[in-house]
């Protein structure tokens, strides 16, 4: 095998030939950016995959309104740099027009109620492919999901009946009012993930190196107590640790490690030695052992 | 201070393979032990699988439950459609697209072997090579799939027999004298207790290979012909902008051969030559680029190429221009093939009508044996038709390039995929 290519340029060169099959066969898709480095990765490939023409994609970030600030900041900061347009659709909106009702108790999140704010986004767009960072190895439900995933025009995704897909030939057809989520990053793992941060030098938000942040154990978990959005019990005490996040969703089912992590290549060791896995600190999958499917049929990410 | 793992791990190679066997082949228990001895299992991951193994009455840790992904199928205990699993060990990096060996799901084998470049087929030693065996060969086979391991499994319920073994060596090649296989290696193990999986067997003292993970670590794949150029274009990268007013740039990923800057290149349909001035990857100037790279490239000469257009060599085997095939087919949908009927075509980056003018004849995978006379083609059917299409194809024979000798049938009324078509001529 004289010139092979190695696993990060194959599965960047595989992601940038689907995002390219995108613009090539959708009207209006767009990216969906979480400030997560998933997304980030997927943006910066949408950026090479197009380069020097501008990325005929808009970013749309679905805000909660309980981010850290740090994402937020790097948003902006990474759409002027890379002269994307970005789109935000608000979950408090969502709220306030009484689409959606607010979880409550200590436990509440709106992390299931952002599929609404989503679905709505995408309607009023027009959006008819959405791309999305999620990865294969990250849960069971998404190791079955198509590259290219349809969903029908209640934003349903069918895994009983899933459209099969061969060798690199993908298939964009629709019916009126139905569009695709589309995973160009399907075949990464965490572990690429990180090395191709890397490689490629990426800039990331701060969150994901260690610092030190105002926290509180629940459940075994550390939990972010700034900013204050999570309601604790009178039990949950709030100390200081030295912590970084290893996935980025927002404030409510984000976990915090404790960590030495500075640089990208400590945060590669680190994870090489895990014994987690990175949805491990995430709230909202452990509700249920089938949680993500439950989530991915009513037209979560 | 640690050793730093980064920079060892940029430069590992990607293996793709795909597994077949039914459930009783203990299929998912093999890859589970593959992910669970090669330490790619987390804590949390091995907790949820202990506790689901509990909550079902069984004794030992359930492997098996690590890769049954979807709830249906933990309820039924099957794997029911293409699942892709990914682990790592320091020399190399693995997709495992793992599917169902029922009969009724030989789509499913075809969609996992589509992508895979080895396929591992497993067999259980008590009951030898069966039916589905020769199915999953002969799959192997359809696909072009170059690079085969059998892996006659549940050793430890024979005693770890080499009598045993080498009689279903011997039958495989036997029944599978007529399929056109490539390499074909035969390993003896116990996914159960893991021998010959990862570490050598202490029970099979009498097997002189590698294990299973070594084989497949090891493994070299066959070197493809450089002596052509393939570039299906997918799209036409135009900024129009005040730094790049005149760049029109043609995006795609090469499907075979190399390129420099200063080749003589050819495009398809114009067949017109040019000279490639440029490749670029985002703002990465390359000098050349590999098979499997996604480019986009700019050329000497302002000529008219869009999406669906080929770049190819000027010497070398030139594709085919053609408007009437010869097609393995493989029918996915219950919706059956009917002949006459139009469906949309999608090959490579090209898109037209087709409309299959005659089924030739099924093919019986079992006996591998030709059946005529049918007039249509249902779920699971593979057969050999002849697909006349509305505009010429730019294409290759499937076995001399699985891009451009591969294409789906669309449903142009519900849009579902429903078959694909590898050309044999």
């Amino acid at each position: 095998m004289s010139e092979h290519l190695t696993h990060l340029k194959e599965l960047e060169a595989e992601s940038i030939f689907i995002l390219r099959e995108v613009a090539a066969q959708f009207e209006r898709p767009c990216i969906l950016f979480s400030g997560g480095k998933d997304s980030i990765v997927l943006t910066y490939l949408a950026y090479k995959a197009f380069y020097p023409a501008k990325m005929p994609f808009p970013l749309v970030h679905i805000d909660t309104g309980h981010n850290f600030p740090e994402t937020i900041t790097y948003r902006d900061e990474l759409v002027k740099k890379l002269g994307a347009d970005l789109i935000v659709g608000s979950v408090q909106k969502s709220i306030d027009e009484g689409k959606v009702k607010e979880e409550t108790g200590y436990d509440a999140s709106r992390n299931k109620l952002q599929t609404v704010t989503l679905l709505d986004t995408l309607a009023e767009y027009k959006f008819d492919a959405a791309c999305g960072g999620a990865r294969r190895d990250e849960e069971k439900a998404r190791a079955k999901e198509r590259i290219f995933s349809h969903r029908d025009e209640f934003g349903q995704w069918n895994p009983k009946n899933q459209r099969p897909e061969l060798w690199d030939i993908y298939n964009a057809k629709k019916a009126p009012g139905e569009h695709f989520r589309v995973f160009p990053i399907s075949n990464w793992t965490e572990m690429d993930v990180w090395q191709y941060i890397y490689q490629e030098n990426i800039p990331l938000p701060s969150l994901y190196y260690t610092h030190k942040r105002k926290c509180f154990l629940r459940d075994g978990q550390w939990l972010a107590a700034e900013p204050d959005i999570i309601k604790r019990r009178p039990e949950e005490t709030v100390v200081e640790k030295e912590v970084r996040c290893r996935t980025i969703g927002d404030v409510t089912c984000t976990g915090l490690t404790l960590s030495h992590a500075h640089s990208i290549e400590d945060i590669i060791d680190e994870i090489a030695s895990s014994r987690v896995t990175e949805r491990g600190g995430r709230a909202d999958d452990k509700r249920s052992e089938t949680s993500m499917e439950d989530r991915k049929k009513q037209g979560y990410f | 201070m640690e050793t730093k793992k980064t920079k060892g791990y940029l430069d590992m190679q990607l293996l793709r393979f795909t597994t077949a066997g039914s459930v009783d082949d203990g299929k998912s228990t093999l890859i589970g032990r593959l992910l669970y001895d090669s330490k790619s299992i987390f804590e949390d991951q091995l907790e949820a699988v202990e506790e689901a193994s509990r909550s079902r009455g069984n004794e030992e840790v359930n492997l098996a439950l690590l890769t049954d992904g979807l709830r249906a199928e933990r309820e039924q205990g099957i794997t029911i459609d293409v699942a892709y699993r990914y682990f790592a060990t320091p020399k190399r990096k693995f997709i495992i697209a793992d599917t169902p060996g029922h009969i009724q799901y030989t789509r499913n084998m075809v969609t996992g072997a589509s992508t895979a470049d080895l396929a591992v087929i497993l067999v259980d030693a008590r009951h030898g090579i069966m039916e589905q065996t020769i199915r999953h060969s002969y799959i192997a086979s359809l696909l072009a799939i170059k690079e085969v391991v059998v892996c006659v499994n549940k050793m430890d319920l024979v005693d770890f027999s080499k009598e045993v073994f080498d009689k279903i060596v011997g039958d495989y090649k036997r029944m599978s004298a007529n399929l056109d296989l490539g390499h074909v290696e035969f390993i003896p193990i116990s996914a159960k207790l893991g021998d010959n999986v990862v570490e050598a067997s202490k029970n099979m003292d009498w097997y002189g290979g590698k294990p299973l993970l070594e084989y497949l670590e090891t493994v070299e794949l066959p070197e493809e012909a450089q002596d052509r150029l393939r570039l299906p274009v997918q799209y036409v990268i135009r900024p129009i902008s005040d730094k790049f007013p005149d760049f029109r740039g043609y995006a795609g990923r090469l499907a075979e051969g190399s390129i420099k800057v200063g080749d003589k290149v050819k495009t398809y349909p114009s067949e017109l030559t040019s000279e490639i001035t440029g490749i670029y990857l985002g703002e990465q100037s390359l000098d050349k680029a590999v098979s499997g790279q996604s480019v986009d490239l700019t050329l000497k000469d302002d000529i008219d190429i869009s999406r669906g257009d080929v770049i190819v060599s000027v010497d070398g085997v030139q594709p085919m221009l053609e408007q009437d095939f010869e097609l393995n087919v493989c029918w996915f949908r219950n919706t059956p093939l009917v002949c006459g009927k139009r469906y949309v075509i999608r090959h490579a980056a090209q898109e037209t009508i087709g409309i299959v003018k005659e089924i030739e004849y099924k093919i019986d995978i079992n006996s591998q044996t030709e059946q005529y006379g049918a007039d249509k083609l249902v779920m699971n059917d593979i057969a050999r038709v002849h697909l006349k299409t509305a505009s010429p194809l730019i294409a290759d024979l499937y076995k001399d390039n699985r891009t451009m000798g591969s294409l789906i049938f669309i449903d142009a009324d519900s849009n579902d995929t429903l078959g694909a078509g590898m050309i044999v001529g």
